[in-house]
């Protein structure tokens, strides 16, 4: 299932003859109609954070997000994303690597496994962790006697971080690295380059905007996840409370412009993960480009 | 693909699939796996009795319906979206075209109190429809407004490149044997971009389904009225009634694996199509 598709929009398409295009007033209708409803759905919400985050003044918006529940929360969101993010970073190179350069029986089976998290529900996410390793799941009891918490803990909302962003950095390279084949490794292979070597200066090179793709869309999802993190989360202030999680306690609370403040820091975040993303698909654009007039 | 003859002399496939396959079995596949085993200690009756009482089943409906309808409104507005973007030139377009991913990037939270402080009774459009008797937030409307954020850009994403790839040639004929715009449209454009929207139908409505952060603000969770499955499985974990929540959390899976199938199916038609062509 999509994580996020790359889409380079060409300008040749949008230059079409009179005849198979529509007369410009209703393409402008068309026009407001599609930015009316972007309005609406996405760019009102966005614009309804600062506001709210603003209603009580500068003062309680700055007091919101330095006082020490709000940074330990960002600590721990922190924390997570940094364990979540290079962990299937990795994954996705291995899994790219054994998916594009080699052939197997099974392999479309294993990319559907790979995109597995993505159909499964947050909260599903999270249960599964809890059945394995809560206090009545399967190690639960093991892992009681040795003293080891992982539900209602850190551990668990780094696990269930880890599940929900499994698919992102692979299904970003996989098709990548499938389209640049394996000439240029089997090349460097033949003129007696080591495995490691052959990664480092041939393949990475090769890769590494589309893998700063998939790491900036992984990272956001860290950092944002809400349902599967909630579930394995023991909702103790300062301790186990990550950003998204925050502000829901916040919200319920009716602390609204302290739940909508510390909420404008996960929209920068987001807006942040769009700018990074459009300057990669620019970048990727551009080396896409190069390779083909090599 | 290319040069799959020769493809022995590149180093690492036992540890990349070997790393792969480990690492898929301990953080997805072992852990989704434990829901079969956990269902399996409860006894056919015992599932059935709590996979099919009233409550349970009117959230299916309620998550099954708003996102059925929010899929609905985003393959509209989303084909509308990818057109405007694929076809016409105007000031801002490429602003326009990041911010369709902003729900991807949007933490599901925040977007939950967001669209809520937007369309309760106080808020700027809440208020607004309020006299006239309509209620937004805490109503299926409010959550199926929640799923339209979180839906658009499956369908935007999923029929963009394939607006883009079209042939202007099959338009072209169209016209030259006299048909209009309109008509062109309905017996040429469409049937071409069906499997597109189709799929990026799919992907909303499988996401709507799961869809919890941006829901249960705007929800009001009212069991038996607004009350979506996820919020039941959670609401069924904090009273420690772990068989319950397992229960149901397999029937959801069971629907998701069988979007994921159909996804699957719809995916490959379409490549197979665009191949062929």
């Amino acid at each position: 299932m999509a994580g996020a598709i790359t889409v380079h929009t060409s300008e040749e398409t949008s230059k079409r003859p009179r005849h198979i295009t529509e007369s410009r007033p209703v393409q402008w209708l068309l026009i407001g109609l599609a930015l009316l409803f972007l309005g609406f759905i996405v760019l009102l919400p966005l614009v309804s954070v600062f506001v709210e985050a603003f209603k009580k003044g500068i003062g309680v918006y700055f007091d919101s997000i330095t006082e020490p529940d709000a940074l330990s929360a960002l600590r721990l969101t922190l924390i997570v994303a940094l364990i979540a993010v290079p962990v299937n970073t990795i994954f996705g190179i291995a899994a790219a690597w054994a998916i594009s350069k080699f052939k197997f029986r099974g392999k479309n089976i294993l990319i559907t496994l790979i995109d597995l998290p993505f159909a499964v529900s947050p909260v599903i996410s999270g249960l599964i962790y809890v059945l394995l390793f809560g206090a009545q799941g399967f190690f639960g009891p093991w892992l009681d006697e040795r003293g080891i918490q992982i539900i209602f803990a850190v551990p668990g909302m780094v696990l269930a971080t880890v599940f929900v962003t499994v698919p992102f950095v692979a299904r970003e390279l996989i098709p990548l690295m499938q389209a640049q084949g394996v000439q240029e490794e089997e090349a460097a292979a033949s003129l007696g380059a080591k495995g490691w070597q052959i990664f480092w200066k041939v393949t990475l090179p090769n890769i590494k905007w589309g893998l700063l793709y998939g790491v900036i869309l992984c990272n956001a999802r860290a950092m944002g996840e809400f349902g599967a993190v909630s579930v394995v989360s023991g909702h103790i202030r300062g301790e186990t409370n990550t950003l998204p999680l925050h502000i829901e306690i916040l919200y319920n609370e009716y602390q609204f412009s302290a739940s909508f403040a510390v909420a404008s820091l996960l929209v920068m975040l987001a807006v942040v993960t769009l700018i990074a993303k459009s300057i990669v698909e620019w970048k990727s654009g551009q080396q896409k480009r190069a390779h083909q007039t090599d | 693909m290319k040069g799959s003859k020769s493809r022995n002399i590149l180093p690492g496939f036992g540890l990349s699939l070997g790393f792969t396959l480990f690492y898929l079995s301990v953080i997805v596949l072992i852990p989704l796996a434990a829901v079969f085993f956990r269902t399996a200690e409860l006894s056919w009756s015992e599932f059935w009795s709590t996979v099919t009482s009233a409550r349970v089943i009117a959230s299916y409906k309620v998550s099954f319906l708003t996102s059925f309808f929010a899929g609905f409104i985003n393959a509209v507005f989303g084909l509308l979206i990818a057109w405007v973007l694929v076809r016409y030139r105007f000031p801002g377009k490429k602003l326009i075209d990041s911010l369709v991913d902003l729900p991807f990037a949007l933490p599901t939270a925040v977007a939950g109190i967001a669209l809520t402080a937007i369309y309760a009774p106080n808020g700027w459009i809440g208020s607004l429809l309020e006299p006239l008797g309509v209620k937004v937030a805490y109503s299926p409307i409010g959550i199926t407004i929640a799923l339209i954020f979180i839906g658009l850009p499956f369908v935007v994403r999923t029929v963009q490149p394939v607006l883009q790839d079209m042939e202007k040639e099959t338009e072209e004929a169209a016209v030259m044997l006299g048909a209009y715009r309109l008509r062109t449209f309905w017996k040429v454009v469409l049937p071409e971009l069906a499997p597109a929207l189709l799929t990026g139908f799919a992907l909303a409505f499988a996401r709507g389904i799961g869809e919890y952060g941006s829901v249960v603000f705007i929800s009001g969770n009212m069991p038996l009225k607004t009350e979506i499955t996820p919020l039941l499985i959670m609401t069924k974990l904090e009273q420690y009634d772990y068989a319950g929540a397992t229960a149901i959390a397999l029937v959801m899976l069971i629907v998701s694996f069988l979007m994921l199938l159909i996804i699957n199916l719809l995916q490959w038609r379409m490549n197979r199509r665009t191949v062929s062509d």
